[in-house]
Protein backbone atom coordinates (compact mmCIF):
# COMPACT_ATOMS: atom_id res chain seq x y z
CA UNK A 1 0.00 0.00 0.00
CA UNK A 2 1.25 3.47 -0.89
CA UNK A 3 1.03 6.49 1.38
CA UNK A 4 -1.76 8.97 0.66
CA UNK A 5 0.82 11.45 -0.50
CA UNK A 6 2.31 8.97 -2.99
CA UNK A 7 -1.21 8.28 -4.28
CA UNK A 8 -1.79 12.06 -4.65
CA UNK A 9 -4.90 11.45 -2.56
CA UNK A 10 -6.90 14.65 -1.95
CA UNK A 11 -6.81 13.97 1.79
CA UNK A 12 -3.02 13.93 1.86
CA UNK A 13 -3.34 17.72 2.06
CA UNK A 14 -3.65 18.89 5.70
CA UNK A 15 -5.86 21.83 4.71
CA UNK A 16 -8.26 19.47 2.96
CA UNK A 17 -8.35 17.29 6.09
CA UNK A 18 -9.26 20.24 8.30
CA UNK A 19 -11.87 21.34 5.81
CA UNK A 20 -13.46 17.89 5.81
CA UNK A 21 -13.76 17.58 9.59
CA UNK A 22 -15.09 21.13 9.87
CA UNK A 23 -17.25 21.54 6.78
CA UNK A 24 -17.89 18.36 4.79
CA UNK A 25 -21.57 18.20 5.75
CA UNK A 26 -24.15 20.51 7.33
CA UNK A 27 -24.04 18.31 10.41
CA UNK A 28 -20.26 18.71 10.76
CA UNK A 29 -20.57 22.46 10.29
CA UNK A 30 -23.12 22.58 13.09
CA UNK A 31 -20.96 20.75 15.64
CA UNK A 32 -19.59 22.83 18.49
CA UNK A 33 -16.07 24.12 17.87
CA UNK A 34 -13.35 22.75 20.11
CA UNK A 35 -12.30 26.25 21.10
CA UNK A 36 -15.83 27.04 22.27
CA UNK A 37 -15.87 23.86 24.32
CA UNK A 38 -12.63 24.94 25.98
CA UNK A 39 -14.11 28.39 26.59
CA UNK A 40 -17.07 26.81 28.40
CA UNK A 41 -14.78 25.10 30.88
CA UNK A 42 -12.40 28.04 31.28
CA UNK A 43 -9.46 26.49 29.39
CA UNK A 44 -9.38 28.84 26.40
CA UNK A 45 -6.73 29.76 25.41
CA UNK A 46 -5.15 26.42 26.17
CA UNK A 47 -1.78 26.95 27.85
CA UNK A 48 1.03 24.53 28.70
CA UNK A 49 1.54 23.31 32.24
CA UNK A 50 5.26 23.11 31.45
CA UNK A 51 7.16 21.07 28.91
CA UNK A 52 8.23 17.72 30.33
CA UNK A 53 8.35 15.64 27.16
CA UNK A 54 10.47 16.47 24.12
CA UNK A 55 8.93 14.40 21.35
CA UNK A 56 10.98 14.22 18.17
CA UNK A 57 9.57 12.85 14.97
CA UNK A 58 12.82 11.74 13.35
CA UNK A 59 11.20 10.90 10.01
CA UNK A 60 8.10 9.66 8.25
CA UNK A 61 9.78 6.65 6.64
CA UNK A 62 8.42 3.33 7.89
CA UNK A 63 8.59 -0.30 6.83
CA UNK A 64 4.81 -0.52 7.28
CA UNK A 65 1.73 1.32 5.96
CA UNK A 66 -0.91 0.83 8.64
CA UNK A 67 -4.47 1.72 7.73
CA UNK A 68 -5.01 4.11 10.63
CA UNK A 69 -1.62 5.89 10.55
CA UNK A 70 -1.97 9.58 11.39
CA UNK A 71 1.51 10.22 9.97
CA UNK A 72 0.74 8.67 6.58
CA UNK A 73 4.08 6.94 7.06
CA UNK A 74 5.45 4.28 4.77
CA UNK A 75 8.42 3.04 2.77
CA UNK A 76 7.80 5.74 0.16
CA UNK A 77 8.17 8.65 2.62
CA UNK A 78 11.59 10.26 2.37
CA UNK A 79 11.32 12.92 5.10
CA UNK A 80 14.14 12.14 7.55
CA UNK A 81 15.62 14.38 10.23
CA UNK A 82 19.22 15.34 9.42
CA UNK A 83 22.14 15.11 11.83
CA UNK A 84 22.27 18.90 11.87
CA UNK A 85 18.67 19.16 13.07
CA UNK A 86 19.25 16.38 15.61
CA UNK A 87 22.17 18.44 16.90
CA UNK A 88 19.83 21.43 17.36
CA UNK A 89 17.64 19.12 19.45
CA UNK A 90 20.64 18.13 21.57
CA UNK A 91 21.55 21.79 22.05
CA UNK A 92 18.02 22.57 23.23
CA UNK A 93 17.99 19.58 25.57
CA UNK A 94 21.39 20.35 27.04
CA UNK A 95 20.18 23.63 28.49
CA UNK A 96 16.84 22.41 29.81
CA UNK A 97 15.35 20.45 32.71
CA UNK A 98 13.22 18.39 30.34
CA UNK A 99 13.72 14.80 31.45
CA UNK A 100 12.04 12.72 28.77
CA UNK A 101 12.95 12.43 25.10
CA UNK A 102 10.33 10.57 23.08
CA UNK A 103 11.43 9.34 19.64
CA UNK A 104 8.75 8.66 17.11
CA UNK A 105 8.26 8.42 13.35
CA UNK A 106 7.61 6.60 10.98
CA UNK A 107 9.86 3.94 12.30
CA UNK A 108 12.36 6.04 14.29
CA UNK A 109 14.91 3.24 14.03
CA UNK A 110 15.15 3.91 10.27
CA UNK A 111 16.74 7.33 10.77
CA UNK A 112 20.42 6.73 9.82
CA UNK A 113 21.58 8.76 12.85
CA UNK A 114 19.36 6.91 15.32
CA UNK A 115 22.11 5.10 17.23
CA UNK A 116 24.35 8.18 17.41
CA UNK A 117 21.46 10.30 18.65
CA UNK A 118 20.33 7.80 21.30
CA UNK A 119 23.92 7.69 22.57
CA UNK A 120 24.15 11.48 22.74
CA UNK A 121 20.80 11.86 24.52
CA UNK A 122 21.80 9.09 26.87
CA UNK A 123 24.99 11.00 27.75
CA UNK A 124 22.80 13.96 28.75
CA UNK A 125 21.16 11.71 31.34
CA UNK A 126 17.71 12.01 29.77
CA UNK A 127 15.12 9.25 29.82
CA UNK A 128 14.52 7.96 26.28
CA UNK A 129 11.33 6.45 24.92
CA UNK A 130 11.37 4.83 21.47
CA UNK A 131 8.04 4.26 19.75
CA UNK A 132 8.59 1.08 17.80
CA UNK A 133 6.33 -0.75 15.41
CA UNK A 134 8.05 -4.01 16.53
CA UNK A 135 8.27 -5.50 13.04
CA UNK A 136 11.28 -3.33 12.15
CA UNK A 137 13.20 -5.17 14.87
CA UNK A 138 12.56 -8.42 13.02
CA UNK A 139 14.77 -7.36 10.11
CA UNK A 140 18.43 -8.26 9.70
CA UNK A 141 19.59 -4.63 9.63
CA UNK A 142 18.01 -3.86 12.98
CA UNK A 143 18.23 -7.17 14.80
CA UNK A 144 20.89 -5.92 17.22
CA UNK A 145 18.90 -2.82 18.16
CA UNK A 146 16.97 -4.39 21.07
CA UNK A 147 20.22 -5.07 22.93
CA UNK A 148 21.57 -1.63 21.96
CA UNK A 149 18.47 -0.02 23.48
CA UNK A 150 18.55 -2.28 26.54
CA UNK A 151 22.18 -1.30 27.22
CA UNK A 152 21.11 2.35 27.32
CA UNK A 153 17.98 1.79 29.39
CA UNK A 154 15.71 2.94 26.58
CA UNK A 155 11.99 2.50 27.25
CA UNK A 156 10.18 0.83 24.34
CA UNK A 157 6.57 1.67 23.60
CA UNK A 158 5.18 -0.36 20.76
CA UNK A 159 2.04 -0.76 18.74
CA UNK A 160 -0.21 -3.76 19.25
CA UNK A 161 -3.75 -2.68 18.37
CA UNK A 162 -5.34 -5.81 19.82
CA UNK A 163 -4.44 -9.05 21.49
CA UNK A 164 -5.91 -11.03 18.61
CA UNK A 165 -4.23 -11.79 15.30
CA UNK A 166 -7.31 -10.95 13.25
CA UNK A 167 -7.74 -7.38 14.37
CA UNK A 168 -4.01 -6.63 14.50
CA UNK A 169 -3.44 -7.82 10.94
CA UNK A 170 -6.49 -5.95 9.61
CA UNK A 171 -5.03 -2.65 10.78
CA UNK A 172 -1.32 -3.24 10.32
CA UNK A 173 -1.02 -5.79 7.52
CA UNK A 174 -0.99 -9.56 7.16
CA UNK A 175 1.67 -11.26 9.26
CA UNK A 176 2.15 -8.32 11.64
CA UNK A 177 0.76 -10.14 14.66
CA UNK A 178 3.09 -13.13 14.31
CA UNK A 179 6.13 -10.90 13.81
CA UNK A 180 5.10 -8.78 16.77
CA UNK A 181 4.83 -11.83 19.01
CA UNK A 182 8.29 -12.97 17.87
CA UNK A 183 9.85 -9.59 18.69
CA UNK A 184 8.02 -9.26 22.01
CA UNK A 185 9.44 -12.64 23.03
CA UNK A 186 12.90 -11.47 22.02
CA UNK A 187 12.47 -8.27 24.04
CA UNK A 188 11.32 -10.33 27.04
CA UNK A 189 14.35 -12.58 26.68
CA UNK A 190 16.73 -9.65 27.15
CA UNK A 191 14.79 -8.35 30.14
CA UNK A 192 12.23 -5.97 28.64
CA UNK A 193 8.82 -5.96 30.33
CA UNK A 194 10.10 -7.60 33.49
CA UNK A 195 9.68 -5.58 36.68
CA UNK A 196 13.05 -6.58 38.14
CA UNK A 197 15.14 -5.29 35.20
CA UNK A 198 13.71 -1.77 35.00
CA UNK A 199 13.58 -2.14 31.20
CA UNK A 200 10.14 -0.85 30.43
CA UNK A 201 8.07 -2.32 27.61
CA UNK A 202 4.67 -0.78 26.95
CA UNK A 203 2.05 -1.67 24.39
CA UNK A 204 -0.27 0.69 22.56
CA UNK A 205 -3.88 -0.17 21.75
CA UNK A 206 -5.70 1.66 18.92
CA UNK A 207 -9.32 0.92 18.07
CA UNK A 208 -9.47 -0.98 14.79
CA UNK A 209 -12.49 0.95 13.56
CA UNK A 210 -14.79 3.86 14.31
CA UNK A 211 -15.18 3.42 18.04
CA UNK A 212 -13.55 4.60 21.25
CA UNK A 213 -10.99 2.65 23.28
CA UNK A 214 -12.05 0.47 26.19
CA UNK A 215 -11.19 1.28 29.79
CA UNK A 216 -7.39 1.16 29.90
CA UNK A 217 -7.07 -0.73 33.17
CA UNK A 218 -9.59 -3.41 32.22
CA UNK A 219 -8.09 -3.86 28.77
CA UNK A 220 -4.58 -4.09 30.18
CA UNK A 221 -5.77 -7.01 32.29
CA UNK A 222 -7.21 -8.70 29.18
CA UNK A 223 -3.98 -8.15 27.24
CA UNK A 224 -1.85 -9.48 30.08
CA UNK A 225 -3.94 -12.63 30.41
CA UNK A 226 -4.15 -13.32 26.71
CA UNK A 227 -0.51 -12.60 25.87
CA UNK A 228 0.71 -14.66 28.80
CA UNK A 229 -1.67 -17.57 28.21
CA UNK A 230 -1.16 -17.67 24.44
CA UNK A 231 2.52 -16.67 24.13
CA UNK A 232 4.09 -16.34 27.60
CA UNK A 233 4.73 -12.66 26.85
CA UNK A 234 4.92 -10.02 29.58
CA UNK A 235 4.88 -6.23 29.40
CA UNK A 236 4.58 -3.28 31.76
CA UNK A 237 1.72 -0.98 30.78
CA UNK A 238 -0.91 -0.81 28.09
CA UNK A 239 -1.77 2.61 26.68
CA UNK A 240 -5.15 3.07 25.04
CA UNK A 241 -5.04 5.73 22.33
CA UNK A 242 -8.05 7.19 20.52
CA UNK A 243 -7.73 7.54 16.75
CA UNK A 244 -7.84 11.19 15.74
CA UNK A 245 -9.83 12.03 12.61
CA UNK A 246 -6.89 12.94 10.40
CA UNK A 247 -4.81 11.43 7.60
CA UNK A 248 -5.39 7.73 6.79
CA UNK A 249 -7.85 7.22 9.61
CA UNK A 250 -9.85 10.16 8.25
CA UNK A 251 -9.96 8.55 4.81
CA UNK A 252 -11.32 5.40 6.47
CA UNK A 253 -14.01 7.45 8.26
CA UNK A 254 -15.01 9.21 5.05
CA UNK A 255 -14.98 6.11 2.84
CA UNK A 256 -16.87 3.97 5.36
CA UNK A 257 -19.53 6.62 6.02
CA UNK A 258 -18.58 6.88 9.69
CA UNK A 259 -17.25 10.44 9.81
CA UNK A 260 -20.31 12.28 11.14
CA UNK A 261 -21.11 9.66 13.76
CA UNK A 262 -17.50 9.48 14.89
CA UNK A 263 -17.18 13.25 15.27
CA UNK A 264 -20.46 13.33 17.18
CA UNK A 265 -19.27 10.51 19.37
CA UNK A 266 -16.04 12.32 20.22
CA UNK A 267 -17.91 15.51 21.05
CA UNK A 268 -20.61 13.78 23.09
CA UNK A 269 -17.86 12.04 25.05
CA UNK A 270 -15.99 15.32 25.72
CA UNK A 271 -14.57 15.07 29.22
CA UNK A 272 -13.43 18.30 30.92
CA UNK A 273 -11.06 16.24 33.08
CA UNK A 274 -9.42 14.85 29.96
CA UNK A 275 -9.17 18.36 28.53
CA UNK A 276 -7.24 19.43 31.63
CA UNK A 277 -4.75 16.63 31.03
CA UNK A 278 -4.16 16.82 27.27
CA UNK A 279 -0.59 15.96 26.35
CA UNK A 280 0.08 19.19 24.42
CA UNK A 281 0.19 20.90 27.81
CA UNK A 282 3.38 19.07 28.83
CA UNK A 283 4.83 18.08 25.45
CA UNK A 284 6.55 19.78 22.55
CA UNK A 285 6.70 18.06 19.19
CA UNK A 286 9.62 18.55 16.82
CA UNK A 287 9.11 17.73 13.15
CA UNK A 288 11.67 16.06 10.89
CA UNK A 289 12.72 19.47 9.51
CA UNK A 290 12.99 21.07 12.97
CA UNK A 291 9.62 22.80 12.95
CA UNK A 292 7.92 22.95 16.35
CA UNK A 293 4.35 21.82 17.00
CA UNK A 294 2.09 21.40 20.02
CA UNK A 295 1.74 17.67 19.31
CA UNK A 296 2.44 15.02 16.67
CA UNK A 297 -1.13 15.38 15.33
CA UNK A 298 -0.76 19.12 14.82
CA UNK A 299 2.53 18.30 13.13
CA UNK A 300 0.75 16.15 10.56
CA UNK A 301 -1.76 18.95 10.00
CA UNK A 302 1.14 21.40 9.62
CA UNK A 303 -0.25 23.55 12.44
CA UNK A 304 2.96 25.05 13.82
CA UNK A 305 3.36 26.55 17.27
CA UNK A 306 1.92 30.02 17.05
CA UNK A 307 0.92 33.15 18.93
CA UNK A 308 4.46 34.51 19.20
CA UNK A 309 6.15 31.27 20.29
CA UNK A 310 9.20 30.10 18.32
CA UNK A 311 8.29 27.64 15.60
CA UNK A 312 11.68 26.10 14.82
CA UNK A 313 14.17 24.22 16.95
CA UNK A 314 16.90 26.67 15.89
CA UNK A 315 14.99 29.37 17.79
CA UNK A 316 14.36 27.23 20.89
CA UNK A 317 13.24 29.32 23.86
CA UNK A 318 11.81 27.25 26.71
CA UNK A 319 10.29 30.21 28.55
CA UNK A 320 8.43 31.41 25.49
CA UNK A 321 7.29 27.89 24.64
CA UNK A 322 6.10 27.27 28.19
CA UNK A 323 3.94 30.36 27.91
CA UNK A 324 2.62 29.77 24.41
CA UNK A 325 -1.00 29.37 23.37
CA UNK A 326 -1.68 25.90 22.03
CA UNK A 327 -3.17 25.70 18.53
CA UNK A 328 -6.39 23.68 18.40
CA UNK A 329 -9.01 22.53 15.90
CA UNK A 330 -11.79 19.92 15.68
CA UNK A 331 -9.37 16.94 15.66
CA UNK A 332 -8.47 17.83 19.26
CA UNK A 333 -11.76 16.26 20.40
CA UNK A 334 -9.95 12.94 19.94
CA UNK A 335 -7.76 13.63 22.96
CA UNK A 336 -10.60 14.77 25.22
CA UNK A 337 -13.15 12.00 24.64
CA UNK A 338 -14.00 9.57 27.41
CA UNK A 339 -11.01 8.79 29.57
CA UNK A 340 -8.81 11.00 27.38
CA UNK A 341 -5.99 10.02 25.08
CA UNK A 342 -2.31 10.83 24.78
CA UNK A 343 0.95 9.18 23.74
CA UNK A 344 0.96 7.85 27.31
CA UNK A 345 -2.58 6.50 27.04
CA UNK A 346 -5.67 7.58 28.98
CA UNK A 347 -5.33 10.85 30.87
CA UNK A 348 -8.12 10.54 33.43
CA UNK B 1 -36.32 1.25 -0.53
CA UNK B 2 -36.55 4.74 0.95
CA UNK B 3 -38.84 4.06 3.84
CA UNK B 4 -38.36 1.44 6.51
CA UNK B 5 -39.79 0.93 9.97
CA UNK B 6 -36.27 1.10 11.43
CA UNK B 7 -34.04 4.16 10.99
CA UNK B 8 -30.61 3.92 12.66
CA UNK B 9 -30.75 7.65 13.50
CA UNK B 10 -33.89 7.06 15.57
CA UNK B 11 -31.73 5.45 18.25
CA UNK B 12 -30.31 8.88 19.04
CA UNK B 13 -33.89 10.06 19.68
CA UNK B 14 -34.62 7.34 22.24
CA UNK B 15 -34.68 9.93 25.02
CA UNK B 16 -37.46 11.79 23.19
CA UNK B 17 -40.01 9.22 24.37
CA UNK B 18 -40.14 11.39 27.50
CA UNK B 19 -41.91 14.11 25.52
CA UNK B 20 -45.19 12.17 25.69
CA UNK B 21 -44.78 10.71 29.19
CA UNK B 22 -41.92 12.22 31.16
CA UNK B 23 -42.38 10.56 34.53
CA UNK B 24 -42.28 7.00 33.24
CA UNK B 25 -39.45 7.80 30.81
CA UNK B 26 -37.39 9.34 33.62
CA UNK B 27 -37.98 6.27 35.77
CA UNK B 28 -37.06 3.96 32.92
CA UNK B 29 -33.82 5.76 31.98
CA UNK B 30 -32.81 6.06 35.61
CA UNK B 31 -33.43 2.32 36.05
CA UNK B 32 -31.62 1.58 32.76
CA UNK B 33 -28.56 3.53 33.87
CA UNK B 34 -28.47 1.69 37.19
CA UNK B 35 -28.84 -1.70 35.52
CA UNK B 36 -25.77 -1.10 33.35
CA UNK B 37 -23.52 0.34 36.06
CA UNK B 38 -20.69 -1.64 37.62
CA UNK B 39 -22.14 -3.75 40.41
CA UNK B 40 -22.08 -7.47 41.21
CA UNK B 41 -21.50 -7.84 37.48
CA UNK B 42 -19.16 -5.39 35.77
CA UNK B 43 -20.43 -2.92 33.16
CA UNK B 44 -18.16 -4.82 30.77
CA UNK B 45 -19.86 -8.17 31.45
CA UNK B 46 -23.28 -6.54 31.19
CA UNK B 47 -22.50 -5.16 27.74
CA UNK B 48 -21.87 -8.67 26.40
CA UNK B 49 -25.04 -9.99 28.05
CA UNK B 50 -26.91 -7.08 26.44
CA UNK B 51 -25.43 -8.00 23.05
CA UNK B 52 -26.72 -11.55 23.39
CA UNK B 53 -30.15 -10.42 24.59
CA UNK B 54 -30.35 -7.90 21.73
CA UNK B 55 -30.11 -10.82 19.32
CA UNK B 56 -32.60 -12.88 21.28
CA UNK B 57 -35.19 -10.07 21.10
CA UNK B 58 -33.97 -9.15 17.59
CA UNK B 59 -33.87 -5.42 18.26
CA UNK B 60 -31.85 -3.67 15.50
CA UNK B 61 -31.26 -0.59 17.65
CA UNK B 62 -29.95 -2.71 20.51
CA UNK B 63 -27.73 -4.75 18.18
CA UNK B 64 -26.13 -1.57 16.79
CA UNK B 65 -25.72 -0.07 20.25
CA UNK B 66 -24.30 -3.13 21.99
CA UNK B 67 -22.04 -4.16 19.12
CA UNK B 68 -20.35 -0.77 19.44
CA UNK B 69 -20.44 -0.98 23.23
CA UNK B 70 -18.86 -4.46 23.18
CA UNK B 71 -16.04 -3.23 20.92
CA UNK B 72 -15.52 -0.30 23.27
CA UNK B 73 -15.39 -2.70 26.20
CA UNK B 74 -12.56 -4.60 24.50
CA UNK B 75 -14.32 -7.78 23.42
CA UNK B 76 -13.02 -9.65 20.40
CA UNK B 77 -15.15 -10.60 17.39
CA UNK B 78 -14.91 -14.23 18.49
CA UNK B 79 -16.26 -13.47 21.96
CA UNK B 80 -19.08 -11.37 20.52
CA UNK B 81 -20.10 -14.11 18.10
CA UNK B 82 -20.06 -16.68 20.90
CA UNK B 83 -22.46 -14.44 22.83
CA UNK B 84 -24.76 -14.40 19.79
CA UNK B 85 -24.56 -18.19 19.67
CA UNK B 86 -25.68 -18.30 23.29
CA UNK B 87 -28.77 -16.33 22.26
CA UNK B 88 -29.28 -18.59 19.24
CA UNK B 89 -28.88 -21.72 21.35
CA UNK B 90 -31.43 -20.50 23.89
CA UNK B 91 -33.87 -19.51 21.17
CA UNK B 92 -33.36 -22.81 19.32
CA UNK B 93 -33.55 -24.75 22.55
CA UNK B 94 -36.73 -22.95 23.50
CA UNK B 95 -38.38 -24.25 20.34
CA UNK B 96 -36.94 -27.70 20.58
CA UNK B 97 -37.76 -28.28 24.22
CA UNK B 98 -41.44 -27.82 23.27
CA UNK B 99 -40.94 -31.01 21.33
CA UNK B 100 -41.43 -32.72 24.67
CA UNK B 101 -44.85 -31.10 24.91
CA UNK B 102 -45.60 -32.39 21.43
CA UNK B 103 -44.43 -35.86 22.43
CA UNK B 104 -46.58 -35.73 25.57
CA UNK B 105 -49.60 -34.80 23.48
CA UNK B 106 -48.82 -37.55 20.98
CA UNK B 107 -48.67 -40.02 23.88
CA UNK B 108 -51.97 -38.81 25.20
CA UNK B 109 -53.74 -38.97 21.86
CA UNK B 110 -52.20 -42.18 20.66
CA UNK B 111 -53.36 -45.69 21.37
Amino acid sequence: MKSLIAQSHPLSDPKAQLDVINNKTEKLKSLEKFEDKLEEIGLEPLKPTGIEIFQINVGYMCNMTCKHCHVDAGPDRKEIMTKETLQYCLDALQDSDIETVDLTGGAPEMNPHFRWFVDEVSKLGKHIIVRSNLTILDTRKFEDLPQFMADRGVEITCSLPFYSKRRTDIQRGEGTYDKSMKVLKLLNSIGYGKEETGLRLNLVYNPVGAFLPPNQEELQQQYKERLWNDHEIVFNDLYTITNLPISRYLTFLVESGNLEDYMEKLITAFNPGAAQGVMCRNTISIGWDGTLYDCDFNQMLQMKTNHGAPDHIKDWDLDKLNNREIVVDQHCYGCTAGMGSSCGGATV
Amino acid sequence: MDKTYYNPDDLKKFGDVGEFQKELADKFFDYYGTVFADSALSAREKSLIALAVSHAVQCPYCIDAYTEESLEKGYSEEQMMEAVHVAAAIRGGASLVHGVQMMNKVDKLSM
